[in-house]
């Protein structure tokens, strides 16, 4: 069937087309195919590096594109790493990672390791645990914004239950105190269930036998998941937390739903800074300079990572 | 032939092997992760950018090197 659908292909081919393909090498055949994609990712990945490369040299202003542009050298760069704000925001960033991931890291790999003993109907829980990530961020962003709401908000109501502070005294979002912890929450919610799904997938790969012979050798659980499901499940866990540091170092879509930045500049993570300075102040030179700065960080991070990774791999 | 490999192992000078260079470079870029997001001094955060860029570059170069 597939051999007389292949023939007919062939003598489909109009004859000049067919002639000049087999004249082609095997390599030039896949240089053909592999080409567009080639061309679509220099067009919409590193030609943009490369621009934004130069525009932080620049003091390019995208509002204002007739103005001539100026060579501005590390201009950019020096302001940007003796600025007090950003240096506030990257902290801001950094308390927002660091939270974000040990508790997505935590209660991810503890649900993973529950849905993992297969009880019944773990495959149905799996599926509801899963619902959170699928979502879109700004439906995620909307809805929480409602639970959030010290009148209407069931997130105010069941604190006001379990504390016996009244709800409206609950402004998760406008409290200085409370706003990135709001985001932190939402964040954690809507991301652990990729965590679990990366460390299920750990979990399942460990042997049964490895467990077989600790229980001949009368390892204890604890004992086991000590020197066995812990160790072995490593490689998945750092690839969670590698994905999900890179991730929320670009966190953008939540923090903007939610907060805007604010109350003030306290939920202002770097992203929001370098969106304020990129198309609300228009200094477009000034903030691809901060955008190099962060791809430089997270480029960092991840050769760390990848080495780390590959370390534990051979153990 | 082996001993053709051996003899061109043998003058990559020792301590730029890639396994001792890779971890100075990962080590700079750690150093200059924590210049970047430590909340006690503005000098340290300054200087994060060359730190986090040089053990990055470096990382990049030293990865190339043989074992």
């Amino acid at each position: 069937m597939l051999n007389r659908t292949a023939d007919n292909a062939a003598r489909a081919t109009p004859e000049p087309l067919a002639k000049k393909i087999r004249g082609i090498s095997d390599k030039g055949l896949a240089w053909l195919f592999i080409s567009p994609t080639i061309l679509l990712l220099l067009a919409i990945n590193i030609f943009p590096l490369f621009w934004a490369i130069y525009l932080s040299f620049t003091n390019f202003r995208a509002n204002r594109p007739n103005e001539v542009v100026k060579n501005l050298g590390l201009s950019n760069y020096q302001r940007i790493l003796g600025d007090q704000d950003i240096w506030i925001a990257m902290q801001t960033t950094a308390h927002f990672v660091f939270w974000t991931i040990l508790l997505q890291t935590v209660i991810g790999f503890t649900l993973a390791w529950l849905i993992d003993r297969k009880f019944r109907g773990h495959a149905f829980w799996t599926t509801i645990i899963l619902v959170p990530m699928m979502l879109s961020p700004a439906v995620v962003g909307n809805f929480w914004r409602f639970l959030y709401e010290p009148q209407i908000g069931l997130f105010s109501y069941v604190i006001s239950f379990v504390t016996g502070i009244p709800p409206t005294n609950v402004q998760m979002l406008s409290n200085v105190e409370l706003a990135p912890w709001a985001i932190i929450i939402v964040d954690t919610w809507m991301w652990t269930p990729y965590v679990m799904l990366i460390c299920l997938a750990g979990l399942r790969s460990i042997p049964e036998y490895i467990y077989e012979a600790a229980e001949v050798d009368r390892a204890s659980n604890w004992r086991q998941f000590w020197s066995i499901t812990l160790p072995m499940a490593l490689p998945f866990i750092m690839l969670a937390v590698l994905f999900r540091g890179i991730e929320n170092f670009k966190m953008f879509d939540m923090v903007n739903l939610l907060t805007g930045g604010g109350p003030g500049s306290t939920t202002e993570v770097a992203s929001i800074t370098l969106k304020r300075q990129a198309f609300e102040s228009w200094r477009t030179g000034y903030s691809s300079a901060f955008a190099i700065i962060l791809f430089v960080a997270v480029f960092g991070l991840a050769n760390i990572y990848v080495k780390a990774l590959n370390k534990v791999k051979q153990r | 032939m082996s001993r053709t490999v051996v003899s061109k192992r043998s003058y990559w000078p020792r301590w730029a092997r890639r396994g001792l260079m890779e971890n100075i470079a990962t080590a700079i870029i750690a150093i200059g992760f924590l210049m970047l997001f430590q909340p006690f001094a503005l000098s340290l955060y300054t200087y994060s950018f060359v730190t986090m860029l040089t053990g990055t570059v470096m990382f990049i170069i030293v990865s190339k090197f043989p074992e």
